[in-house]
């Protein structure tokens, strides 16, 4: 990567997801038609893409912490947590559009019998724990160690996650991807594609703003035990 | 409004609260880290005048 690339890695993530987000809105509501699912389908738009954020943001959290194991990398521990941090975030919006859709469409707010919305929700508290673990532990190597561990055991639940819809018997949440491809017009698969490209642009964005603040943060403290 | 549409605006509403809610966090401690720059900028002035 370079080295320009590198240090305006936040502005050029700032200015994609100011870019792509207002695009996938508008194409939400003026481009994407309604099918016959209603206008509540235009909360799959969002509310899928967040979720595959959230995956997303989990995994490279774990890819962070494994390689703050593997390489011993300086800062690799404060990227896992930021990005698993920004992770939870993007699984509670997942939960709460989840939720509303569910409410219109089902009638409920949530269903336990529905194994892809526990396991979202179990992949969303054992990450929501992270930060338990984290803060409980005094900082240093080992709180970094014990938060590399923890985020790559909870990087198992991912892949099932993902396929426990295609691993249940009884379908009730509804399936817009199969070994068939999407289940859906062109149209709608362009505007979830720019979508899903909008939520993973304003990750990267939130993700490098949160990086850039703790790491000025720990040099200003640095700079204060000089200083003292 | 139905209430089919008062759903999808609350879903993207949630969406926006959240997203305006981590700004404010993260404008709130820029801000403090405004002030400690200060704060260090003073330090660093006053060692420097002896």
């Amino acid at each position: 990567m370079s080295t320009w690339l590198r240090n305006n890695q936040l502005a050029l993530s700032a200015i994609l997801a100011a870019v792509l987000v207002p695009v996938a809105i508008a194409l939400v509501f003026f481009y994407a038609p309604v099918d016959e699912d209603g206008l509540n389908q235009k909360i799959f738009y969002f509310h899928v893409p967040i979720a595959l954020t959230a995956y997303a943001c989990f995994g490279w959290g774990a890819w962070k912490g494994l390689v703050h194991l593997w390489k011993g990398k300086p800062g690799a521990d404060l990227e896992s947590y930021v990005a698993i941090h920004i992770g939870v975030i993007f699984g509670a919006m997942t939960l709460l559009t989840g939720s509303l859709w569910a409410k219109f469409r089902w009638g409920h707010w949530w269903l336990w019998s529905e194994r892809q919305l526990v396991l979202f929700l179990v992949l969303f508290l054992f990450y929501s724990a992270y930060f338990m673990l984290r803060y409980s532990v005094e900082p240093g190597p080992q709180r970094a160690n014990l938060c590399a561990v923890y985020s790559l055991f909870g990087v198992v639940l991912i892949p099932i996650s993902f396929l426990a819809i295609r691993l249940a018997n009884q379908y009730i949440h509804p399936v817009a991807f199969n070994r068939h491809g999407p289940q859906m017009a062109g149209s709608q698969f362009f505007t979830f594609c720019v979508c899903l490209a909008a939520m993973l642009s304003l990750f990267a964005a939130l993700y490098q703003f949160e990086l850039a603040g703790k790491r000025l943060d720990a040099r200003l403290r640095e700079l204060r035990e000089l200083l003292a | 409004m139905t209430t089919e549409e008062k759903y999808v605006a609350a879903a993207y509403l949630v969406v926006f609260a959240f997203v305006l809610v981590y700004f404010l966090i993260m404008a709130l401690k820029l801000a403090r880290l405004e002030r400690e720059v200060g704060e260090l900028a003073e330090l660093a002035r006053k060692r420097a005048d002896g």
